[in-house]
């Protein structure tokens, strides 16, 4: 099992037709995602690169059968995409797009509390569980079928991440970029709370960067009810106060969202933190090796595992 | 994007938030003019910056005739002005306002910004109005009012009386706080605010709360539906490379290190810049050279992070995903080729095509230094800028 997408998942491509959503989709139906159809207003009854393409969401969503949405429009356009996603009931969406105005996704966010929607992103890489379906666009062939959660607020650094596990032999059960922006719809807590019921998942990795303190209110969730082993990563250590590193979300503002901080809050959680990006394969491999026996009897009890560490 | 003071009470005026009376003065004869035609016993002549904490650092003064106003201006024109926000290096003052003096009764603190919690705007406020809010959410966290504006209403009467009675304002101020909260509200909607602070709002002898200083922050994400307020920017606010830089839509910050970093994803490129620290070494920059770089952003990536002479090494890190190795590799040999590098080059590359890419840098007859890894790349980065620091 994996969380959120797998073989089942029949995917709409929003803006399938353009520059980015062409080559994407072509990549995603390469690793054997069914992607089913496409949106781009205006080209409703064509088809494209095979996949038949509609002038709305809500067609089709109706027309295929579809369970989920992955957005590949432009900043201005994107908020509107996404409510149009989430007004065909669709229960997952994905919006890869980055540079949406956070106004636009304040009132996103407000809508996305009274759906049955989960967003995830914007400004992020996507979702994959390895060996069944790809939504985004991260390379699928550093990924390898196995039983580690790994979230992230990064791209290529999630790859970096990856490409360690893979590289020791560790597969993954998913792996869901978050996103860089300071309003996404998937925080840390929620990913880390479905890893934590996923029977397949088996270790969570998370790589949280600087600004904001959703590290923080994950790491409580952690500490609280999470028996699987965690390690975590912060980027931007170095990063000087009050600068803006490339991420809308990644700054440090009045003291508030530092690494030193969230790298606090995950050792009094019990996380087993990195403090070089290099060694986060390495530290979960150790972790594993360490715990391995321990992970499958907490797997046949959860609150048993729990009790056992209070 | 930051603007300055004077810009951003002209913005908040428009939206109806009483600030002071006053004008814009670049020469010591503007500062003249408008002290004159202000008319008030007092003016105070303000340094124009991107940074707090002027007051401290004697830019903010008062006049009391438009002769002193003159004589301060010509004072503070060309000053290097330190506040604890500037750093070391300070700024130059090369703008000034000039604004009428007002009775000052009480002296607030009032913001907006969007709460990445919440994922809505809210209000801050505080009595302790002049104070900066970290240290005010340091010694006493209780001191700060916080009013979530809920995206479902938008901003209501309540939200007003609400803050008005927690600052202790008096009940027949209510109706004053209920105009200027709504149209600080109004302006930070309307703008795309992504920072929007008074500090101080003050209450006048008469009963006027006005916005006695004002910092205006904007979403850069939507400047694209303000094109009005790209003749506000200030270049000479800026580092002169991190304009130029933005100029090619590369995501540069200038640090004060000596390894150059290039990197492909913010995550990343922060990530590289910890290694190299950890390595013992000192980051120059963050550089962002993004997903889908051509083999010309490369090479603009190249010349704009070996424009700081304090770089001693440069430290390419790439995950191939979208950019390929191989584009990647003959991006860095050509900007290797025109740019004529002096400084050495370490390359580590990982991901789509990375075989080709190792070839064509082995190829070129150059003398880059392939790494076998993030770390190794950045141990091999920082030995070469002159080891450990």
């Amino acid at each position: 099992m994996s969380v959120l997408v797998d073989k089942s998942t029949r995917l709409i491509v929003q803006g399938l037709t353009g520059r980015e959503g062409s080559f994407h989709a072509q990549q995603m139906l390469d690793y054997g995602t069914k992607v089913v159809a496409g949106v781009t207003p205006g080209k409703g009854g064509t088809k494209h690169l095979g996949v038949p393409v509609f002038d709305t969401v809500e067609e089709a969503a109706s027309r295929t059968r579809a369970n989920a949405s992955v957005i590949f429009v432009p900043p201005p356009f994107a908020a509107d995409a996404i409510l149009e996603a989430m007004d065909a009931r669709l229960p997952l969406v994905i919006c890869i797009t980055e540079g949406i105005p956070t106004l636009d996704m304040v009132r996103v966010d407000a809508a996305l509390k009274n759906s049955a929607t989960r967003l995830i992103g914007p400004n992020c890489p996507g979702i994959i569980s390895p060996g069944k379906c790809k939504i985004g666009i991260m390379p699928g062939s550093i990924h390898k079928q196995g039983h580690v959660g790994l979230v992230s607020r990064s791209g290529t650094l999630t790859y970096e991440a990856v490409d360690q596990l893979t590289r020791l032999g560790i597969g993954q059960s998913t792996c869901i970029g978050i996103g860089g922006d300071p309003i996404i719809g998937t925080t840390f807590l929620d990913a880390i709370r479905m890893f934590h019921e996923d029977p397949e998942t088996h270790a969570i990795v998370m790589i949280g960067e600087i600004g904001g303190n959703a590290e923080e209110i994950a790491a409580e969730f952690v500490k609280k009810h999470v028996t699987k082993p965690v390690v975590g990563f912060i980027a931007g250590q170095t990063a000087p106060p009050g600068r803006r590193m490339g991420h809308a979300g990644a700054i440090i503002s009045g003291g508030q969202g530092t690494a030193a901080d969230k790298y606090k809050a995950m050792r009094a959680a019990g996380i087993h933190t990195v403090q070089s990006p290099a060694e986060i394969g390495h530290t979960l491999a150790k972790v594993l090796a360490k715990t391995g026996s321990k992970e499958t009897r907490k797997q046949g009890g959860r609150s048993k595992g729990k009790r056992a560490r209070r | 994007m930051k603007i300055h003071e004077y810009q951003a009470k002209a913005i908040l005026g428009k939206f109806g938030v009483p600030v002071p009376r006053g004008e814009a003065a670049f020469t010591k004869e503007e500062a003249r003019g408008a002290a004159e035609r202000l008319g008030t016993p007092v003016v105070v002549v303000k340094a124009q910056i991107h940074a707090g904490g002027r007051g401290k650092a004697g830019g903010v003064k008062l006049a009391k005739s438009p002769g002193e106003a003159a004589a301060l201006a010509e004072r503070m024109l060309g000053m290097k002005l330190v506040t604890p926000q500037t750093g070391e290096e300070g700024r130059i003052v090369r703008r000034l306002l000039v604004e009428e003096g007002l009775d000052i009764q009480r002296e607030l603190y009032v913001s907006m910004l969007v709460d990445r919690a919440t994922g809505a705007p809210v209000f801050m406020a505080s009595t302790a109005g002049g104070m900066e809010i970290e240290e005010v959410a340091k010694k006493d966290p209780k001191a700060i009012l916080r009013e979530t504006i809920p995206a479902a209403t938008g901003f209501q009467p309540y939200h007003a009386r609400k803050l008005a009675f927690g600052l202790g304002l008096p009940p027949q101020m209510a109706n004053v706080a209920a105009g200027f909260f709504g149209a600080i509200y109004r302006a930070f909607l309307e703008t795309d605010a992504s920072l929007l602070e008074i500090n101080p709002c003050i209450v006048t002898g008469d009963g006027r709360l006005v916005a006695l200083d004002a910092k205006v922050n904007f979403d850069d994400n939507a400047l694209y539906r303000h094109p009005e307020f790209k003749d506000l920017r200030d270049l000479e606010e800026e580092t002169p490379l991190e304009v130029e830089a933005s100029k090619f839509k590369l995501n540069y910050i200038k640090l004060d290190g000596n390894v150059g970093c290039m990197v492909n994803g913010a995550g990343l490129a922060m990530a590289t810049m910890d290694i190299i620290k950890l390595s013992g070494g000192s980051p120059a920059n963050f550089l962002d050279v993004g997903g889908g770089a051509s083999e010309e952003q490369v090479k603009n990536a190249f010349r704009i992070l070996l424009s700081d002479p304090n770089v001693k090494a440069v430290f390419v890190n790439i995950f191939g995903g979208i950019l390929r190795c191989d584009v990647l590799a003959s991006g860095v040999v050509n900007a290797a080729k025109e740019l004529k590098f002096k400084v050495p080059v370490v390359v580590r590359m990982e991901g789509t095509n990375v075989q080709e890419g190792q070839r064509i840098l082995r190829d070129s007859g150059l003398n880059f230094a392939i790494a076998a890894g993030m770390k190794d790349g950045a141990e091999k980065a920082v030995a070469l800028a002159g080891g450990a620091r």
